[in-house]
């Protein structure tokens, strides 16, 4: 009987050295996703060299635009940003004043359709139909069908160049372990765009991470590397009171 | 006339043993904090955590820990964390048993609009049209009128949409309202409010069926 894989075999390896490699063949004009809800769990390595990179006219896909000093805040500061595709944008002054003075385009999207449209990306899905939106503006111009009595309207993939993604551990094959709800847009973005980028707080050697408790498979992860420093800023702190 | 606490409160009864519920922001998470103790419920949050707890003790606030809402909370024991495509399967799927979240307005077909005043700031609609499109137990909490004393249960809403024909029922500073049929169907009163204050501040139709009890809360 023959054998399989009866040799030493190398894991396919991921790792870069540092974000500048990471994130080498960013340029001006691109479509980019990146993972976050508010500020929990953003990119924040990748984000800080797109400033230093200083691209410009990028379109952002992601859920939020961070704050004015942090986040896609730095971006949109710098005026980088051409379009930004998000559900919710309230917390950015900046982000105010550059949409009501036309220079950044804005895209609002149904929060569960946008984290569709890139799982329908990572997944190879080219649309879906959701009722969400249906009867909206969010529905204007677009295919509507009716299915079990419910209209639905046609939502398309996205088409993304990078993908820019934050977990909390990883591995050189790109294997990927998110922490509480810092997971939220960014297992669905990998794999979404022709290069994903994830960074981690921890980068632990090839084996060390548990097959079983893998969130997102390395396959989906392009380029890796362990972020210098990670701020973890929150935006609403709220507590109780100790009885 | 009942105060946020109190249309929580009155919401909260609404919460049945088993359910898994998303809370809005505003009013619908004060909800949380009158659910009757004997009751098995899951608070969902749409940014990824089901089984949402309370906010943390000062000191112990995890960044990677917050609600949809952007406060920092913590997880019941039992709680899972997952991504946003998963979190709206459970909300799309109709996993989820009830939503609960505020309305700028209501109209009698059970439209509703929520996320967007033109010529004012949008910031936009988050998870809102996502839920109202999919769940089949909506609950709107919300005052009756505006500041300008004008009625936010309308026959036809004025502001764009966040879905339509979603909303099965309204509680409000004065009332309890069910929707069917393209019209509000008066439940119950609040505390001290009368029937006829009541069809004062609705402008949509009104049915009014024999005695309207009072809320007991």
């Amino acid at each position: 009987m023959n054998s399989f894989l009866n040799k030493t075999i190398l894991m396919i390896n991921k790792k870069v050295n540092n974000v500048q490699e990471a994130l080498a063949g960013v340029k001006s004009n691109m479509t980019l996703m990146l993972g976050g809800f508010g500020l929990c769990g953003i990119p924040e390595n990748s984000i800080a060299e797109l400033v230093n990179l200083g691209i410009r006219n990028v379109t952002c896909i992601s859920n939020n635009a961070g704050v004015d000093d942090f986040g896609l805040g730095l971006l949109l500061q710098n005026k980088q940003i051409k379009k930004m595709i998000s559900s919710y944008v309230g917390e950015n002054d900046e982000f105010e004043r550059q949409m009501l003075s036309g220079e950044l385009e804005v895209e609002l999207t149904p929060q569960g359709t946008l984290a569709e449209k890139c799982r329908a990306a990572q997944a190879g899905f080219p649309a879906f139909y959701t009722p969400a939106g249906y009867g909206t503006e969010v529905a204007e111009g677009k295919e509507t069908r009716e299915f079990n009595g419910k209209m639905h309207v046609l939502e398309s993939a996205y088409a993304a160049d990078f993908a820019f993604v934050k977990a909390w551990k990883g591995d050189a094959a790109g294997n990927l372990v998110f922490k509480g709800t810092a997971r939220n847009f960014n297992p669905c973005m990998c794999g979404a765009a022709t290069i994903t980028v994830a960074e981690v707080e921890v980068l632990v050697p090839v084996g060390e991470l548990d097959p079983n408790n893998i969130h997102t498979p390395g396959i989906f992860v392009q380029r890796i590397f362990q972020g210098e420093k990670y701020e973890k800023r929150i935006e609403q702190r709220t507590v109780r009171q100790r009885d | 006339m009942l105060d946020k606490n109190g249309i929580a409160k009155r919401i909260a009864k609404e919460v049945k043993n088993g359910y898994y519920v998303n809370l809005g922001i505003g009013i619908p998470t004060l909800v949380a904090n009158f659910v009757r103790d004997d009751i098995e419920v899951e608070f969902q949050s749409e940014n990824g955590v089901l089984g949402m707890g309370p906010f943390p003790f000062e000191g112990e606030e995890d960044a990677d820990i917050i609600n949809a809402g952007k406060q920092t909370i913590t997880a019941m024991p039992g709680a899972s964390f997952f991504d946003s495509a998963t979190s709206f399967s459970m909300i799309r799927g109709k996993h989820v048993h009830l939503t609960i979240l505020g309305a700028m307005e209501v109209a009698e077909n059970g439209d509703i609009a929520n996320w967007k005043i033109p010529g004012k700031m949008v910031k936009g609609m988050g998870g809102a049209m996502d839920l109202v499109a999919s769940a089949d137990n909506i609950i709107v909490a919300m005052m009756h009128a505006n500041k300008r004393g004008e009625s936010k249960l309308l026959k036809t809403c004025s502001l764009p949409l966040t879905g339509v024909g979603c909303v099965t029922k309204v509680v409000t500073n004065l009332a309890v309202l069910e929707i069917k049929n393209n019209q509000f169907h008066l439940l119950e009163r609040a505390p001290g409010v009368s029937v006829e204050d009541i069809q004062k501040a609705t402008e949509g139709t009104l049915i009014i069926e024999g005695e309207i009890p009072e809320m007991d809360i």
